[in-house]
């Protein structure tokens, strides 16, 4: 016998919503393997035709950037504001730049 | 569905002065900017502790709440009705899921919530401990207890905590369904026949005062209120969001040519608001205390689901390990 408090691993769940678009995080759910896990997301998420695709992953497999470092990791972008088109000035008579 | 203030106790306090001062004057300012918390962020303890058990409560409610309606879906009066309280029915799970999921989130296994549960051990909403008695109840569920549902969970959609506000934008774009077909099957009782309106009638009765007792204690009584409004978990007062609920039902109530069982019920012309009688907190203090009408009857069907599932579970555990054994040895060989 398998003991109650056996927990199946956790999946998170991913969404095409039609073709074109990429997949989108949706929530996450139990299963013992990737084709029980794809098989209950579409009950679970997919209960309205949501999508065309679902992926899933197991959830310990995804690695994270850690929120601590947020601002390390992230501000150095948000000040290189020449990194956008709208940071250069162009006469509005030049055409098509 | 269904959400509701069931904590009249303030545990808090101890915990609180664990919390490094600075750490939580940074994290309410978090809070007062409408940032969203997530799973890996700092949190204070008792916000995460309130969290669990607002979330883990929600899910249990989601869950119990199947069992009410579950019990028509085979008596049901056609199979367009069939079809519509099995979608519902389905529904109410997945709700269930989309919470358990969240509450995950903050460092609780699911097989520890269930437990507490079927322990008895964990609160779920008072109003799945009243019996379905006939079929207009499932109209009167639909219409009053998924209408008081929608008013607590909208703004719960605004929560601050992002995996709880994303499963309640999921669970409200799919409520709006649930309320509408409950009004619809009462309306077509009211249009029915004597029989058939006084079913209607009976059941508004019933499921009036409890679906008022959803929003849970007044805000007089509610010791939770002050510091979930500061964290942003709760947003809307349990009164306002009853009056609320109060002002666009009744009306609804007075198309089906229905009455409500409340003889003070009346409309305020200055405020524009529908005034009503006192409500009886101790049969909704009775309930939770696990005596109400259907508390046993509730946690027995859902321990024997749990256990009659068992096979299920260990079948599956057996299956995935005996295929993972087989890919090992595949790409050993």
């Amino acid at each position: 016998m398998t003991d109650n408090r056996m927990e199946w691993p956790l999946w998170e769940v991913f969404v095409r919503s039609r073709n074109g678009l990429a997949h989108r995080h949706v929530g996450s759910l139990h299963a013992v393997d990737g084709t029980m896990a794809a098989e209950l997301a579409r009950d679970v998420y997919c209960r309205r035709a949501e999508g065309v695709s679902v992926w899933v992953a197991r959830s310990a497999d995804i690695v994270a950037s850690d929120p601590a470092r947020k601002d390390e990791l992230f501000e150095p972008m948000v000040s290189k504001v020449y990194r956008h088109p709208t940071f250069y000035e162009i006469p509005s008579d030049v055409k098509n730049i | 569905m269904y959400t509701q203030g069931l904590d009249q106790r303030a545990p808090e306090g101890a915990a609180k002065a664990a919390d490094d001062a600075a750490a939580l004057v940074a994290f309410q300012a978090r809070i007062d900017a409408e940032e969203k918390i997530e799973p890996n962020d700092w949190m204070p303890q008792g916000y995460r502790r309130t969290l669990v058990r607002q979330i883990s409560q929600h899910a249990h409610s989601e869950i119990v709440g199947m069992l009410p309606e579950g019990n028509w879906i085979t008596r049901a009066p056609s199979l367009r009705r069939k079809m519509i309280l099995l979608a519902k029915v389905q529904d109410e799970g997945g709700h269930g899921l989309y919470l358990y999921s969240a509450a995950e989130t903050l460092g609780v296994p699911r097989a520890e919530m269930v437990e507490q549960l079927l322990a008895g051990k964990a609160k779920y909403s008072s109003i799945f401990n009243y019996p379905t008695l006939t079929w207009a109840d499932i109209g009167a569920i639909g219409w009053l207890v998924d209408g008081a549902a929608i008013m607590n969970q909208v703004p719960l959609c605004r929560c601050s905590y992002g995996p709880y506000a994303r499963a309640m934008i999921r669970i409200c774009r799919e409520e709006s369904f649930h309320q509408r077909q409950g009004y619809e099957l009462m309306l077509k009782l009211a249009q029915g026949t004597s029989g058939q309106k006084r079913m209607a009638q009976d059941a508004l009765n019933r499921w009036w005062w409890p679906s008022l007792m959803m929003f849970g204690p007044s805000d007089k009584e509610s010791i939770h209120s002050s510091q979930n409004m500061a964290w942003k978990i709760k947003r809307v007062s349990n009164d306002d969001l009853r009056q609320k609920f109060i002002d666009v039902t009744v009306p609804q109530g007075h198309f089906l040519g229905l009455t409500f069982p409340d003889p003070e019920l009346r409309l305020d012309e200055a405020s524009g608001h529908w005034l009503h009688g006192p409500i009886d907190w101790t049969e909704f203090n009775r309930i939770l205390a696990g005596d109400g009408p259907c508390n046993r009857e509730r946690m027995a069907a859902r321990r024997k689901a749990h256990a009659d599932g068992a096979w299920v579970r260990e079948a599956a555990a057996a299956h995935a390990a005996k295929r993972a054994n087989r890919q090992r040895a595949k790409a050993a060989e």
